[in-house]
């Protein structure tokens, strides 16, 4: 895919299993630094858990995490530690501080790196926020007050104050209405760009997959069965891409309605 | 004879059960005590931490002494005057609340309010990725959330109960003085007379040691809270239920320590 360089991110074999229950069973993948990444896929299919893994915040089973060439399962606590300094996450359900104001909760990970004093963590919050299109008196707000298409602003403000240079987006867009899901993947292709990132995303959302994404990879019964260019979705010719694309009930997808 | 062997088989696996859970409870516990040596210290939260236990437990804790103190005397003075000794009144009293009844019940109010609210509050964390979400923004989970809180209550606990023992003296000295025709200076006197250092201190070591407990089975129970408000349903209520358990069976150990000569 990325022809001889480095990927940024490299998945081989990546197995995971909660008891019986296998969700992961040996995903390969590479995502390519600085581009942007939407992987695709039902829901439980184990998306939010292929994220986590990279994070570090659930063990794999087995299977090889890089980064930047880098085994993850060789770093020492502090290396892997740093990796995280660089790395921005949004959650799937915002995962906001609520015993925190909105500002506090945007510039936490400065804060927390010392790279900024408190006072002047209110007008860097105002500065990030406006980015994501929200007004500066929304800093004083807790999450608890703000509404859905708000609240994933501000988990995206809190993702990139940071500036890493890795974000991952659990389903940005899920729950939004379509114009506000629209606005929030331009804010999304925004930020990345400025920041030079690179970027996964996670998805249903056809359209908001070919905004936010320059490739694609759709993940069904814990493998990747396609990896392509976001912008041929939907006429991909993989029959799984193209059913899941399309939404369509007949297909080689069958939904286990019944266990 | 199969009977048999399966109820020891149920036992081991019982006892088993129970052995993994207290490994696990304490490596929880010393991973978070190491993260009180090592900085960054969160300062804000263990005070944020010591008012909610000290000073918003401070009604519950002010009642419950008040009215053991009353009770206390009632008791022990029907009691004793079986034997004549109603003169011993105020030792019973002054000796029950700061050896034992003092950090026990405050022990338990406290496991009762902060044991809860820790639990339902880290396990909220929990399950709505708060906690994931603090190692993606380079903190910390168990030096954010835990190291603090178990700071707090190991010194919040002691304090609350020097403010028990006073008021359950209080309250045995108005039952004394008011319904059983003590003096108040021979109360006092009686109250004071003989009681050693030791017998507040070590009331107030229990206070430490349960301070911990509540705190530790607070977080430890958030902590690895399951999913849903089911989850952090089950997780408040095994906070309360465990710490309370907990802090009966080391007041008898301790009692055992403290006092046997
Ligand atoms: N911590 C966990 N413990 C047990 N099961 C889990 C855990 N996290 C995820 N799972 C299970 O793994 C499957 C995949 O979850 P997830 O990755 O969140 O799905 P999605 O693709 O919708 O993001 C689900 O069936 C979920 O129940
Ligand atoms: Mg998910």
């Amino acid at each position: 895919m990325s022809g001889g360089t480095t990927p940024k991110i490299r998945l081989r074999g990546l197995a995971k299993a909660f008891g019986p229950k296998v969700v992961l069973d040996g995903v390969d993948l590479d995502i390519r630094a600085g581009h942007s990444m939407v992987i695709l896929g039902g829901s439980g299919s184990g998306k939010s858990v292929t994220l986590k893994c990279i994070l570090g915040l659930i063990q794999p089973d087995a299977g090889l995490i890089e980064v930047d060439g880098q085994d993850l399962s060789k770093l020492t606590r502090r290396e892997r530690e740093a990796l995280n300094d660089r790395i921005g996450m949004l959650f799937q359900n915002g995962a906001l501080f609520d015993s925190l104001p909105v500002w506090e909760n945007v510039c936490f990970k400065l804060l927390a790196q010392r790279r900024i004093t408190r006072r002047a963590a209110r007008d860097k919050a105002a500065e990030v926020l406006a980015q994501v299109g929200l007004a500066a008196s929304v800093g004083d707000l807790s999450p608890a007050e703000l509404s859905g298409g708000m609240q994933k602003r501000v988990g995206l403000a809190r993702a990139i104050a940071a500036e890493p240079d890795i974000i991952f987006f659990d389903e940005p867009t899920t729950g939004l209405d379509p114009i506000m899901g629209a606005v929030i993947d331009g804010l999304i292709v925004d930020c990345v760009k400025r920041l030079g990132a690179t970027a996964v995303s996670i998805t249903h959302d056809m359209a908001s997959a070919r905004r936010i994404g320059d490739d694609a990879a759709m993940i069904h019964k814990g493998k990747i069965v396609w990896t392509g260019a976001a912008a041929t979705l939907g006429a991909t010719g993989n029959a799984l891409v193209d059913q899941f694309a399309k939404g369509e009930r007949e297909g080689p997808i069958q939904m286990e309605l019944r266990r | 004879m199969d009977r048999a062997l399966d109820l020891t088989a149920g036992l081991g696996r019982a006892a088993i059960l129970v052995l993994r859970g207290a490994g696990a409870v304490a490596l929880f516990a010393a991973e978070a005590l190491l993260h009180l040596l090592r900085p960054p210290f969160y300062g804000r939260l263990f005070l944020r931490a010591f008012v909610e236990i000290a000073w918003f437990s401070l009604p519950v804790v002010a009642l419950t002494a008040v009215f053991t103190g009353m009770v206390l005397a009632l008791q022990s003075y029907t009691g004793f005057a079986r034997f004549n000794a109603e003169g011993a009144v105020a030792n019973v009293v002054v000796l029950s609340i700061t050896r034992e009844l003092g950090p026990v019940l405050a022990g338990l109010m406290v496991a009762g309010r902060i044991g809860a609210a820790f639990a339902a509050e880290i396990g909220t964390m929990r399950v709505t990725d708060q906690i994931d979400a603090l190692t993606t923004l380079s903190t910390n989970p168990m030096k954010y959330l835990v190291a603090p809180r178990l700071l707090a209550g190991t010194l919040a606990l002691p304090l609350l109960v020097v403010v028990a023992d006073i008021l359950g003296v209080m309250g045995g000295w108005l039952i004394g003085t008011q319904q059983l025709g003590f003096a108040s200076g021979a109360y006092l006197k009686a109250t004071f007379d003989f009681l050693e250092t030791w017998d507040v201190v070590s009331g107030l070591i229990k206070a430490a040691v349960f301070g911990f407990i509540v705190t530790l089975m607070g977080c430890w129970c958030g902590y690895n809270s399951g999913g849903g408000a089911q989850g952090v349903g089950r997780a408040t209520t095994a906070a309360v239920v465990s710490s309370s358990i907990l802090i009966l069976a080391s007041d008898y150990v301790l009692t055992a320590m403290m006092f046997s000569r």
